[in-house]
């Protein structure tokens, strides 16, 4: 598996039917299969005990639902072969017990199961009790994410790309900025919506090292589907390193930084130790760092970080942010070197 | 048992008498959760207290719903006769009526105790 979930198979433009190349089976099968690989978003290889539990349930599910499916078809196999066989009575008695209250009893006991699991598939501590805390902010279409320290406040923040440290359970805090979006990491766990107004918790853990994919689940707009992030599940002393190094604010200059600045960038884009402060858009600090562009649309490239800038309304219909198309192409070129140098 | 309830209660009333206390239960269970846990800093009691209550609250709802399945059985002459009683006649009618009541009933009890079960198993508040 690649690091990222992105190559350059996943470019918008190019037909999605390349991506089913990581997986030989889903050519027989597409609709069923292609969820059932193995891969960076697949909630049937789970990466931690949130989705095992799902992974299960799903699974349970499924082979109950094969078992009365399957019962169901002898019967009607055995019902169209063996015309009036059996007393009116006789059939009144397997209506009765196959159509009502076997039925009952099954559903009764599957409602219990998935009740029963539900601790385990949601976990919560009460906030004062929680450590290592991220909230995070769905916006038409990108992900805000802000690391908050013990007593709440926040540390620093990033966009579009969640780090957690392994074996160790994060706590998210998730909200919503303009309309409804559900954030999911299929890896490892289930979704959880986020609503304007509303701060609703989500626990997951990752019990292996890796970068999982998550995305939107809530129709929230015209590039809904663009709106992706990645998680990056690292060791947990590698975690607190990366913590440090992002809370130490060192002075940056680069070049390409001007022209960054210049051009208006730094109204809607923070990059630390530099004039640019913008809330609107995502924080651009260490952007070099990141896997994907534009909430996963994008492979991280100096290319596709030029056209995105230059028309980021022809990549992602409906996006918050510009076009800068009117820029001449040396200076766009020299912003996305800066910005893919950016660590 | 027949001294204490009347030799005809039933009307098309008893019909949604099974169901109303199914509406009745489910408002009641979602509402009480959504406002304690909403409210949870403001009660003096745990949700212990009230899972409690609302088992409490099953057990009435499911005993009202037990009432109304043998009134029902009781009009139904308790199965004495076959559906589909579609006669026009009074008797006819009432014995279908009875069934009808009697079927609607077991679907109330089973979905009364379906919404309940979340209490076994959900034992804190989610904030
Ligand atoms: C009006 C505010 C605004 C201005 C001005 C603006 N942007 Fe953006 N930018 C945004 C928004 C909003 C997004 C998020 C788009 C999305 O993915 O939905 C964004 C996304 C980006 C991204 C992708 C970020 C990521 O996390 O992948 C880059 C790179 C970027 N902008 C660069 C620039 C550059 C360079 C300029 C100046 C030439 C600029 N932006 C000017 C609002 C702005
Ligand atoms: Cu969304």
């Amino acid at each position: 598996m690649m690091d990222q979930g992105l190559t350059d198979a996943s470019r918008p433009r190019i037909s999605g039917l390349r991506s089913s190349k990581l997986c030989p089976s889903s050519i027989l099968l597409p609709g069923i299969l292609l969820s059932s690989c193995s891969g960076s978003h697949s909630p049937l290889d789970p990466a931690g005990p949130e989705a095992s539990h799902v992974a299960h349930l799903f699974f349970v599910m499924l082979v109950g639902g094969v078992v009365i499916w399957i019962a169901v078809v002898a019967a009607l196999v055995y019902a169209s072969r063996k015309k009036n066989a059996h007393s009116e009575k006789a059939a009144g008695r397997v209506i009765l017990w196959c159509g009502a209250i076997l039925p009952t009893v099954l559903l009764c006991a599957l409602l219990s199961y998935g009740m029963w699991l539900m601790p385990a598939i949601r976990p919560w501590l009460p906030d004062d009790q929680q450590v290592r805390r991220i909230e995070v902010t769905g916006e038409q279409f990108w992900w805000r994410v802000r690391y908050l320290d013990e007593a709440g406040e926040v540390m620093f923040e990033t966009a579009n790309e969640v780090r957690i440290p392994v074996g160790e359970p994060a706590h998210f805090s998730l909200k919503a900025a303009d309309v409804i979006h559900s954030f999911w990491v299929p890896s490892l766990g289930g979704k959880m919506d986020m609503i304007p107004g509303r701060t609703n918790p989500l626990t997951l853990t990752a019990d292996r090292e890796g970068t999982y994919r998550g995305v939107c689940a809530e129709f929230c707009g015209e590039s809904h589907a663009l709106m992706a992030f990645t998680v990056r599940a690292v060791a947990a002393r590698e975690h607190d390193a990366w913590l440090a190094a992002r809370q130490a604010s060192k002075p940056l200059d680069a070049e390409g930084l001007a022209t960054f600045l210049n051009n208006g960038c730094g109204a809607c884009h923070a990059i630390a130790g530099t004039a640019a402060n913008g809330r609107i858009g995502p924080d651009l600090t260490a952007f070099g760092e990141r896997g994907t562009l534009a909430a996963g649309t994008l492979p991280h490239t100096e290319t596709d970080i030029a056209r995105f800038i230059a028309d980021p309304g022809e990549i992602k219909p409906g996006v918050k942010m510009p076009h800068f198309g009117m820029l001449p192409e040396d200076d766009i070129k020299k912003i996305a070197v800066f910005l893919k140098e950016l660590k | 048992m027949k001294s204490v309830i009347p030799r005809e209660v039933e009307s098309l009333w008893t019909l949604f008498t099974a169901p109303t206390v199914w509406a009745i239960h489910f408002v009641v269970c979602y509402a009480a959760v959504a406002v304690y846990c909403a409210k949870a800093a403001t009660f003096g009691f745990d949700f212990a207290t009230v899972r409690l209550a609302l088992a409490g609250f099953t057990v009435v709802a499911l005993a009202v719903i037990v009432l109304s399945a043998y009134l029902a059985w009781r009009q139904w002459g308790f199965g004495s006769g076959d559906p589909p009683h579609d006669e026009a006649t009074r008797k006819d009618r009432a014995l279908f009526q009875g069934f009808a009541t009697l079927l609607l009933s077991g679907l109330s009890f089973v979905a009364v105790v379906y919404v309940a079960i979340p209490l076994i198993f959900i034992a804190e508040c989610q904030r």
